[in-house]
């Protein structure tokens, strides 16, 4: 309890030090303010979930799903948390933050935004993650799911580009 | 005296070149054989060249890594070689030193030649030779004096206009059996002694001046470079002078070839201490720049390319300094000899890949990438040293009898009437 | 001592100077608009005809109150080089012999940033590799340059903007300027550059991504076609993890003035004194 009023206190000074620099602060997690960003990534026909789970009761229960969406593997913070974590048991439809504040997919950073904060003030400055459109001029948002998968966001390794040619004494 | 009108001055020149002329053309099996021999080297470069210009610099051993190579070594070696006709001027016009007196001449047309050589290497070695008046005003633009290429074409220009002008100007008079004017070549010749220091000096600082080159970044390399030039350029005039007094009726005295050669010892001390200090400061700083110079003397890694050249240098100046340093072998010709060309080929490595090489290696970024150059390198820098060593060959043609007495005007003309 | 002669002939030979410098090829840095801009158009003309597709070549100046930066995470590159071939793609390089404007230098995390254990031509199946980090390097567009200054023709020189860019109609491919970077970030056309056939890009400038001659220096020009129109440079759209920042220094609201004011910054070889406008940063 301490140690969450210590952070959100941090949090604060964080803010108020960046509106002190000048800097247009990032408006704070319980401000919702609405940004254009893309449409949220659902895979092909999983949308809405209340299709199916508007019939099913709830299982509060902390268990391994093995009835359905057994592709989800969960490596977020897997040891502490699970689904209904941050999606909402009794409507499926949307997230929850730790308030229980409903938030919609389309919102999701806002949800990311609760545990990553600095991230999340990253992303509004446009310091973290792809920026898209010209820097003079429209700029777009990603949402944070267009290039991490929720359940498992770290990034995979890639296959590099192929290297530069080291240089050779014969060029013909 | 009288005042020339133009077509006197018309009749003289003619006189004077047709002479020249007949003088090149006139020479032994020896002679010929040189020329022929120097003729080919140069054909050879052409066509090396013509290769060059028509695929691009990719034809050299050079890349992005090392930049700069093989000819613009040779082209701060040659101007090294250049700036060397003021050990000569020294003694002879400050010190009033008459055995020196006589044969400052030569040095002027070493200065000539190797001028020549050095504007021909840059010249190979641009990208767009067909750009080259780019640099010239008011057709181009010159940067200065922000740039200090802009300053080395100007130096380099005058200095040659100057010993050209100097030279040109005593033999055309001697040719006419009259002293030359000493009122305009005195103080040309004077004037020629701050601009041997002064082409040398803008040299070293083109790449005293780049702070992305630690190993040229450094306040040693104008006064360095300035010790090795006056060693490298009396090594080979101390050559050709006894050459010439071996083939032909001039003579050079004994005393004039040791002064030089004494005076080569000063400066080859002069170029191993400001080496042994530049070799203490890295060594012993032991910092990241050490690099540059362990890759001259020891290799990085598995890069060893230039070890030896660095140890041969080393030894060659060293072997040098201890001939010319000891009376007892300065008089004995035979090592005076070897001293020369010891102190030729040391300088010559040391400037030549001892310099530009480990200046870029490794590169900016820490890629060792080794040069060496191709055979089309040396092919086109064969060539423009027989073209400066064919115009110094000529040039003394006409030179040599022209002090001894043997080529003049009035001699020309008589031998025409006589002729007729 | 100068007889009328001597001066007459000095004096028709300067105006013969000034005609010929008046009516030939002349530095765009100093050449007025409409020399430029038939120049372009001679250009455009010279291009389509060379690679069968109508060129476009810009002549955009400076936009006012604007001096671009540009800031890379890296404690996100992966050194995936996709900014290398985007860049490849965007301005026209040569494929063989092969340019590259940016170069990813893999390092240790245990050693730092440190060039002497640096590698660029990493090739491994998967990037990034336990235990390293990458750092990309290309024109760091000083606002100190050292390469300017050495330039004996006067062929390359900074925009107010703060681009460097190289006129390469003018250069002579001396090379002083690759001497005189310390970021390696110069390249020189060795032989006839090869764009294949299609790959060209029409969108051009006259000072950035227009296709070089032979015996020509080249380098970043932070995609001075996109960039003067308000666009991203290239190597910033395409990276995959989001490391690569650009913009105006001079607005206050910018993504890289948020960074130099809020992340931990540095400058390659600051002690050389080059003000690079290049920032890296570690944004976690």
């Amino acid at each position: 309890m301490r140690s969450r009023a210590i952070g959100i206190a941090l949090a604060l000074c964080g803010l108020v030090r960046l509106a002190a620099d000048g800097t247009k602060p990032p408006a704070a997690g319980n401000q919702p303010e609405h940004l254009e960003v893309p449409p949220p990534p659902f895979s092909e026909g999983i949308f809405p979930c209340s299709n199916c789970h508007a019939s099913m009761p709830p299982d509060r229960h902390r268990r391994e799903l093995t009835a359905m969406h057994t592709d989800i593997v969960l490596k977020h913070d897997e040891t502490h948390r699970w689904c209904l974590d941050c999606h909402d048991a009794d409507n499926r439809d949307v997230l929850h933050l730790a308030s229980g504040e409903h938030v919609a997919f389309e919102e999701s950073y806002r949800l990311c935004g609760q545990c990553h904060g600095e991230k999340y003030r990253d992303w509004r400055a446009g310091v973290h993650g792809r920026r898209t459109g010209n820097w003079n001029g429209a700029k777009t948002y990603l949402l944070c799911v267009q290039c991490h998968n929720p359940h498992q966001p770290r990034f995979h390794a890639l296959a590099p580009k192929p290297a530069p040619r080291p240089p050779n004494r014969t060029m013909k | 005296m009288p005042h020339e009108t133009a077509i006197d001055s018309i009749r003289l020149i003619g006189g004077f070149a047709r002479g020249s002329a007949k003088l090149m053309l006139r020479g032994n099996r020896a002679y010929w054989g040189w020329v022929a021999f120097l003729g080919a080297l140069i054909v050879s470069g052409a066509l090396a060249y013509s290769g060059q210009v028509r695929f691009g610099l990719g034809v050299t051993a050079m890349r992005d890594q090392v930049s700069w190579g093989f000819y613009i070594g040779n082209f701060t070696f040659l101007v090294g070689v250049a700036a060397a006709a003021v050990v000569l001027v020294i003694p002879a016009y400050i010190y009033d030193w008459k055995p020196i007196r006589e044969i400052v001449i030569y040095g002027e047309l070493l200065a000539i030649s190797a001028i020549t050589m050095c504007l021909m290497f840059v010249l190979v070695d641009i990208g767009r030779p067909d750009r080259f008046w780019h640099l010239i005003p008011p057709f181009g633009f010159l940067n200065f004096p922000s740039s200090i290429l802009a300053w080395d074409v100007l130096v380099l220009n005058l200095y040659f206009a100057v010993n050209l002008a100097v030279a040109t100007h005593i033999l055309y008079r001697a040719f006419h059996g009259k002293p030359y004017i000493k009122r305009l070549v005195v103080p040309l010749v004077l004037l020629s002694v701050p601009m041997a220091v002064g082409i040398h000096t803008v040299t070293a600082f083109l790449y005293n001046g780049l702070a992305a080159r630690p190993y040229w970044n450094s306040s040693i390399l104008a006064p360095q470079f300035l010790a090795s030039a006056f060693c490298s350029g009396p090594a080979i005039l101390l050559v050709v002078l006894q050459l010439l007094r071996r083939f032909t009726p001039f003579e050079i005295q004994d005393a004039a070839i040791r002064k030089i050669a004494e005076l080569m010892a000063y400066a080859m001390f002069l170029n191993l201490f400001l080496h042994g200090a530049e070799a203490f400061k890295e060594f012993y700083s032991d910092t990241q720049h050490l690099l540059f110079t362990r890759y001259w003397y020891f290799g990085v890694g598995s890069h060893h390319t230039l070890v030896p050249y660095a140890w041969s240098a080393v030894a060659l100046n060293l072997i040098a300094f201890g001939l010319f340093i000891s009376p007892t072998t300065r008089r004995n010709l035979i090592t005076l000899n070897i001293g020369c060309l010891a102190t030729y080929a040391g300088v010559y490595i040391e400037k030549g890949m001892g310099l530009i090489i480990p200046g870029l290696t490794p590169d900016t970024l820490g890629e060792i990438y080794e040069y060496y150059p191709t055979v089309t390198e040396l092919r086109v820098a064969a060539g423009i040293f027989a073209v400066g060593f064919l115009l110094f060959t000529l040039m003394l043609k006409v030179a040599v009898p022209i002090s001894l007495g043997e080529f003049m005007e009035k001699r020309e003309a008589a031998a025409a009437r006589a002729a007729q | 001592m100068l007889s009328r002669r001597l001066f007459t002939q000095s004096a028709v030979g300067a105006a013969a100077g000034m005609i010929l410098t008046a009516c030939g090829p002349k530095r765009l840095y100093e050449a007025p608009k409409d020399r430029i801009k038939a120049a372009i158009a001679d250009l455009e003309r010279k291009y389509k005809e060379q690679h069968g597709k109508e060129i476009a070549v810009s002549d955009a100046g400076p936009m006012p109150g604007v001096h671009f930066a540009y800031a890379l995470d890296i404690s996100r590159c992966v050194g995936c080089r996709r900014c290398v071939y985007a860049c490849v793609a965007e301005n026209n390089q040569s494929r063989d012999p092969q340019i590259h404007w940016i170069r990813v230098f893999e390092m240790e995390k245990e050693k730092g940033v440190d060039f002497s254990h640096a590698n660029p031509y990493y090739n491994p199946a998967e990037v990034p590799e336990e235990g390293h980090f990458y750092i990309p390097v290309s024109c760091q567009q000083c606002e100190n340059p050292p390469c300017t200054k050495v330039c004996p023709t006067g062929a390359t020189w900074a925009k107010k903007d703060g681009i460097v860019v190289i006129d390469y109609d003018w250069c002579i491919g001396c090379r002083y300027c690759m001497a005189a970077c310390p970021y390696g970030a110069r390249h020189f056309n060795w032989a006839q550059p090869t764009i294949p056939e299609g790959e060209i890009n029409p969108n051009m400038h006259y000072l950035g991504n227009r296709p070089r001659p032979k015996g020509v220096v080249e380098k970043c020009t932070f995609c001075i076609q996109r960039s003067r129109a308000g666009r991203y440079p290239a190597c910033v759209e395409v990276c995959p993890v989001g490391a690569r920042k650009f913009g105006n220094i001079l607005d206050a609201d910018s993504e890289i003035r948020y960074i130099i004011e809020h992340k931990r910054v540095l400058v390659l070889k600051e002690e050389l004194n080059t003000v690079p406008r290049f920032f890296y940063f570690y944004a976690t």
